[in-house]
């Protein structure tokens, strides 16, 4: 996988994703080491992240590796004007490897073909999210023991979630069988469910939660953002009817987990956090571990 | 052969040039714009709801004194993707094809997504054909799919 850039999770075959998570598995057990000591990274975030920023700086600086970039793209040239294609040549210029995230969609394609160097796409717009299904993916199997023939239930905005939308096109190659639950107005989208068909896995499709939580071993949890709701009285119906409280976990099968991106609004009730199964947090430290294994991998250090 | 003969008195013969047929009626205003035959200076003949036995209605152009380079076809094949082509010399047929849609589409058509980088970049947009029935246009760089409704062209 050497200087194999990353923009879609469909760069990666299933074999390079699982090494990946087997890569991630023995950084976990190992996260600080001195392996990334010759290597500059530029970080390129055009627009603000928490979580995948500070995950990717995390993981660099743990293996003695330097960053150079910028968290907001109105401290540099974009500000006068400069191209993306100019931004991106100037910098491949200064780094060994590229993570950019950028809201426009398709800018990490873009950037990854101009590039001398190799790119990770640390989301572009509502197009790719690439590291976050590589995240989910190693929450998954390290929560599960294995990441074949699980019953996964993905709640919430499944019709603008790309999260949703590159998990769901990544667990089809581990015959997983995926309940959906969605108000109706934002169901999987059928390009996706396309995905599901063609491997002739099962899905089923719900609008309440509560059904489904006793029977599935990962509950997937996402946000439901305000503005996809032309009716703000639906919005407030909907987002009452999607909150996950305590009482609502307490008989789950055994290896239940439940699993959140991030970052959540009120989709689950604090009362979980302290729950064992809950996951959430946890799912967002696995982030480190599995872009220090994406880093080394692309650089050819592993 | 008489439904032939009515068609061709409803559009005359021309003497060199090319003649665009089975084109859907829907479609032949746009055939003019993807080819600029409405700023063409020679003699440009249309039709466009004539009777058609294989697709009920049709439309048909024929462009006098002109012949088409392959990449300007390949245009005309994602709104029309049956048209055929007839070179006609001394008011002879010459050659006689069908357009076929390409695999791949490259800096003819804008994407249809605001916010995909070719919009935003100098960078030529890049299709893959997922539907060539239906036009189904997938952007190389967003992802998303364009449609012969949401299709603009350069």
């Amino acid at each position: 996988m050497k200087n194999k850039s990353l923009v879609s999770i469909n760069d990666y075959s299933k074999e390079e994703q699982e090494r990946i998570l087997d890569l991630a598995q023995e950084f976990e057990q190992e996260p600080v080491q001195n392996i990334l000591k010759d290597h500059v990274i530029a970080s390129l975030f055009f627009e603000p992240s928490t979580r995948t920023r500070l995950s990717f700086e995390s993981a660099v600086n743990r293996l003695g590796g330097k960053i150079v970039g910028f968290s907001e793209a109105g401290s540099t040239s974009v500000k006068k004007g400069e191209s993306l294609r100019d931004t991106i040549l100037t910098v491949a210029n200064y780094s060994d490897l590229i993570v950019m995230r950028n809201p426009v969609e398709g800018s990490a394609r873009f950037a990854s073909e101009i590039s001398s160097v190799p790119l990770i796409n640390a989301g572009d717009g509502a197009n790719q999210h690439p590291t976050q299904t590589l995240l989910d993916l190693y929450s998954i199997r390290k929560t599960q023991g294995s990441l074949d023939n699980l019953h996964i239930a993905m709640v919430g905005d499944l019709k603008y979630g790309r999260t949703i939308h590159s998990l769901v096109i990544a667990l089809c190659n581990f015959n997983t069988t995926f309940h959906l639950v969605s108000p109706v107005e934002l169901k999987l989208p059928s390009s996706v469910k396309m995905h599901i068909k063609e491997k002739n896995l099962a899905y089923h499709q719900y609008t309440e939660m509560d059904e489904v939580i006793p029977h599935v071993d990962v509950l997937y949890m996402t946000r439901i953002q305000r503005e996809r709701f032309s009716d703000p009285l639906e919005y407030e119906r909907i987002k009452n009817a999607y909150n996950l409280h305590r009482d609502m976990i307490r008989h789950t099968k055994e290896n239940f987990k439940v699993l959140h991106p991030l970052p959540r609004v009120n989709e689950i009730n604090i009362n979980v956090d302290n729950s064992p199964k809950a996951y959430y947090f946890e799912q967002a430290l696995n982030g480190v571990f599995v872009r220090q294994a994406l880093i080394t991998s692309i650089l050819g250090l592993k | 052969m008489t439904h032939k003969r009515i068609k061709e008195l409803k559009v005359s013969a021309i003497e060199n040039g090319t003649v665009i047929d089975h084109i859907p009626s829907n479609a032949v205003f746009q055939v003019i714009r993807i080819l600029k035959l409405e700023v063409f200076e020679n003699m440009v003949l249309f039709a466009t709801n004539l009777e058609s036995k294989k697709y009920g209605t049709k439309g048909i152009i024929k462009v006098s004194n002109k012949f088409f380079a392959p990449e300007e076809l390949n245009k005309i094949a994602l709104v029309a993707p049956h048209a055929s082509i007839i070179e006609i010399r001394d008011y002879q047929v010459a050659s006689k094809k069908i357009v076929e849609t390409p695999e791949k589409i490259r800096g003819i058509v804008k994407c249809f997504n605001p916010n995909c980088v070719t919009n935003h970049e100098q960078v030529a947009a890049i299709f893959v054909v997922v539907d060539k029935e239906d036009t189904r246009l997938k952007c190389h760089y967003c992802e998303k799919i364009t449609t012969r409704e949401t299709m603009v062209f350069r």
